[in-house]
């Protein structure tokens, strides 16, 4: 039996459309700044300068692309989930236009060289309580949709969704705490940290790799457990493997920022702490991973013809690959020789493309039909040629990074019979070219990517109409 | 201050809370683990729950390869903390430091490497730089060390001298420069120079009366009208002729511009001043290698040439094959 109201889809179909806009935007800064590597005179002017746009790239992709994808996907879910529509629609409504807000502010000013100086964390005061606000609405038309569910039990995707909300926000009020600058008794746009020294670079990185932890990781778990069981039509492979690995995951994750600073002036301690914990979160980051490619066991002949499992499937193992690295790379011995080098570019980006991107690709291609009225994306073909574009696009690029970023790490400690270094800075900048070119074709190809998802998006679109589905009732006994 | 046994802690409360809440949570996860470990599980089934239609979770145990790469990454963590610094203050029992492995890695390069610099270091500045051997071992060291800067062939960039020619700023002497590379050097000049009051039309009067000085082109009628004001507000340091004065301020009659020597360069560097330094590397480096890279930069090509005459008297000991012009 169906009910007369339906799903708020408005606010689910904002999200995803923006969701492939901004990140053809974030690919599109990101290809730039690749290719500055290449052609350093592409620095034209100051606001398109490589200090500028990098910051815009990692916010975009990020915040615009990552957020976008976790509002649309999260807003999705809970209310399916929790057979109601969301808690207060206006609220959801703000949160869309909000975020929104923030976003064009960042695009102008990071270009105009606004900055806080904080990696991640980079937008500037008046930005930091926008997001606050946002994110606070965020929370409560989430866990206000939660609250008033029909059915008795939590779905799993929705306490990672739920961790991933709560997190954020403590990472953004601790180490966005600034102290605005009064330039001649004027309030200025401009702040400092409210920390100093090691303690500022320790809360930075505590922030910095849990953003990668619960933004980047724990909500897009979410993702997973609900899309990929959805497009499979197969159950969670096993409910005890999502309670350990949630559980260890939201609290290993809090304590490994600290391998970010191997060998500063961060404390012994703090170091080997950081390290082991960093260790400890393999099995709880692979548990995610396992539930993932497990609930196909018995379909895998799905993914021959379905090209939204084959993105799926395969971010999976992209998360499970960069989430060994990682581990790997937290070694104090390792990160000697990774630290600093283009090999954390190509492990960020066998996270960010091969898994954030490719699972919200996927998802986004699951939502767009539905919202627009109709069963399937227009071209199925174009969602193929997508996900092989795409996929060679991340080889090419970490493949690139990981030769360049072993070669850089072994010429910089290289040194002579007498002990003086074997070569020069500029020579490992010299010998990294070759790699850095292949690195901007990958980054290329998977911008195409996104180009052909737009097209195929807007026809979608053209065919369709804006579509609520009817609130469903639960199903049995809960 | 004895940094090894200095504590990290401002009191023993917080010793022993990072000690405790460390071992709580490693510990933490492995009891979870196998508290979970022991919940029911009954594989091929699902727990009932349904949501949104379709979804179903299975209630299959958890695979057991997996359950033991989680309790082997917890057991090698408590292993860990008791060899090397984790616990708080606690040493561990290799009594491993990041400080302790630097130095011991610094003190075996000394003892491997430091004869082969140690060779060279009684030999006069100018027969080192003679030695084919020592000028690749100085080469190599200014490819680390001062690249970065002055450029790989040495030739400096805007702001940063070029060392290959015969201009130096504070002497080109052997001693000159190695008192450069071990103690560094600052450079200032003020806005405005010593006549804060000058106006925006008087800077650029100056700015032609000082192209004038190197036979640049130059509005004759500025050049007039400079040359008072420069007297006033530049020669105390420039020398009342522009030819500069060692270590105080450059030879503004050569041909040689660290800013260059456009007239809007010129007014820039009148009406912001300039101020530039080289960071001292004697600590860093050491006496043998900074010996080495004197003798690479002095034979460089800027110490080679005698003829041109001293424009001031260098204040740094007489060296009677004072290579360069000296501004």
């Amino acid at each position: 039996m169906q009910s007369q109201a339906t799903y708020n889809y408005k606010v689910v179909r904002q999200f995803a459309v923006m969701t492939v806009i901004w990140g053809i935007v974030g690919m599109l800064v990101g290809v730039i700044i690749a290719a500055q590597l290449v052609w350093p005179e592409l620095n034209v002017h100051e606001f398109l300068s490589y200090g500028r746009l990098r910051p815009l790239h990692t916010n975009a992709v990020i915040f615009a692309f990552g957020g976008c994808a976790l509002f649309s996907t999260s807003y999705y879910c809970v209310q399916r989930t929790s057979h109601t529509p969301l808690f207060a629609p206006s609220l959801a409504a703000f949160t869309f236009w909000g975020w929104q807000l923030i976003i064009v502010l960042a695009a102008l000013s990071l270009p105009l060289g606004f900055t806080s100086g904080k990696e991640y964390a980079e937008l500037e005061w008046p930005i930091d309580i926008l997001i606050t606000v946002v994110w606070v609405s965020y929370a409560i038309v989430f866990f206000g949709t939660l609250v008033k569910r029909k059915v008795s039990h939590i779905y799993v995707a929705n306490w990672f969704f739920g961790g991933f909300i709560l997190t954020v926000a403590l990472l953004h009020l601790v180490n966005s705490a600034e102290i605005p600058v009064f330039a001649a008794g004027v309030l200025t746009p401009k702040s400092y940290s409210a920390y100093a020294g090691v303690q500022d670079a320790m809360i930075q990185w505590w922030y910095g790799h849990n953003a990668v932890g619960f933004f980047l990781t724990a909500g897009f778990l979410g993702m997973m457990y609900y899309f990929v069981p959805k497009q499979a039509g197969r159950p969670v492979y096993s409910y005890r493997l999502s309670v350990v690995h949630f559980w260890a995951l939201v609290f290993t994750y809090m304590w490994a920022g600290p391998h970010h600073l191997h060998y500063t002036a961060l404390p012994d301690w703090t170091q080997s702490i950081g390290m082991l914990f960093s260790l400890i979160l393999l099995a709880p980051s692979w548990g995610g991973m396992i539930n993932g490619i497990m609930t196909l066991s018995g379909a895998w002949h799905k993914l021959r013809d379905d090209p939204i499992l084959k993105f799926m499937i395969t971010s999976l193992s992209f998360y499970g690959m960069s989430t060994f690295e990682g581990p790997m790379m937290s070694i104090k011995t390792v990160n000697a020789l990774s630290h600093y080098t283009d090999w954390t570019v190509g492990h960020v980006h066998s996270g960010a493309l091969g898994w954030v991107a490719m699972i919200a690709i996927g998802c986004t291609y699951y939502i767009l039909p539905r919202v627009f009225g109709k069963t399937e994306m227009a071209s199925k073909k174009l969602i193929e040629t997508h996900f092989w574009v795409a996929t060679i696009g991340v080889v090419l690029y970490i493949a690139s990074m990981w030769i360049a970023g072993v070669m850089q790490g072994l010429m910089w400690r290289a040194t002579n019979a007498d002990g003086t270094l074997t070569y020069s800075f500029v020579e490992s900048v010299k010998a990294t070219y070759p790699f850095w070119t292949i690195r901007l074709l990958g980054g290329l190809l998977f911008l195409t990517g996104m180009v052909i998802m737009a097209y195929n998006m807007f026809l979608t679109m053209a065919a369709g109409k804006a579509t609520d589905a009817p609130v469903l009732e639960p199903a049995g006994a809960h | 201050m004895d940094l090894k046994n200095t504590s990290d802690f401002v009191s023993g409360f917080w010793n022993m809370y990072v000690i405790v809440i460390t071992l709580v949570s490693v510990i933490g996860c492995g009891v979870f683990l196998l508290l979970q470990d022991k919940a029911k599980t009954n594989a091929g089934n699902t727990t009932g729950h349904v949501w949104d239609e379709t979804l179903e979770e299975y209630n299959n145990p958890l695979p057991n390869w997996w359950r033991w790469m989680f309790y082997i990454t917890v057991i090698f963590a408590l292993v860990y903390l008791a060899l090397y610094p984790g616990l708080g203050n606690m040493a561990g029992s290799f009594g491993w430091t990041m400080r302790g492995q630097y130095e011991t890695e610094m003190k075996k390069a000394d003892e491997q490497y430091g004869p082969i610099f140690k060779k060279f270091q009684s030999q006069d500045v100018r027969a080192v730089a003679a030695n084919a051997e020592a000028k690749e071992m100085g080469q190599r060291l200014f490819l680390t060390y001062c690249a970065q800067c002055h450029g790989s062939d040495a030739k400096g960039a805007k702001g940063f001298p070029n060392l290959v020619d015969q201009d130096w700023l504070f002497g080109g002497t052997p001693s000159q420069i190695k008192e450069s590379i071990n103690k560094g050097r600052d450079a200032a000049m003020p806005a405005k120079g010593v006549k804060p009051d000058l106006n925006g039309d008087q800077i650029k009067d100056l700015a032609n009366y000082v192209r004038s000085l190197s036979g640049l082109s130059a509005d004759s009628i500025r050049v007039q009208r400079g040359k008072d004001l420069f007297a006033q507000a530049c020669g105390a340091c420039h020398g009342p002729e522009g030819k500069g004065m060692l270590g105080v301020a450059p030879n503004l009659a050569d041909k040689v511009w660290l800013y260059g020597s456009s007239e809007s360069d010129i007014v820039e560097t009148i009406t912001k001043g300039r101020v530039n330094r080289m960071p001292a590397f004697g600590d860093f480096l050491g006496d043998a290698k900074v010996h080495l890279l004197t003798a690479y930069v002095y034979g460089l090509g800027g110490g080679a040439k005698e003829d041109a005459p001293a424009a001031a008297p260098a204040p740094a000991p007489a060296d009677a094959a004072a290579p360069a012009e000296k501004k």
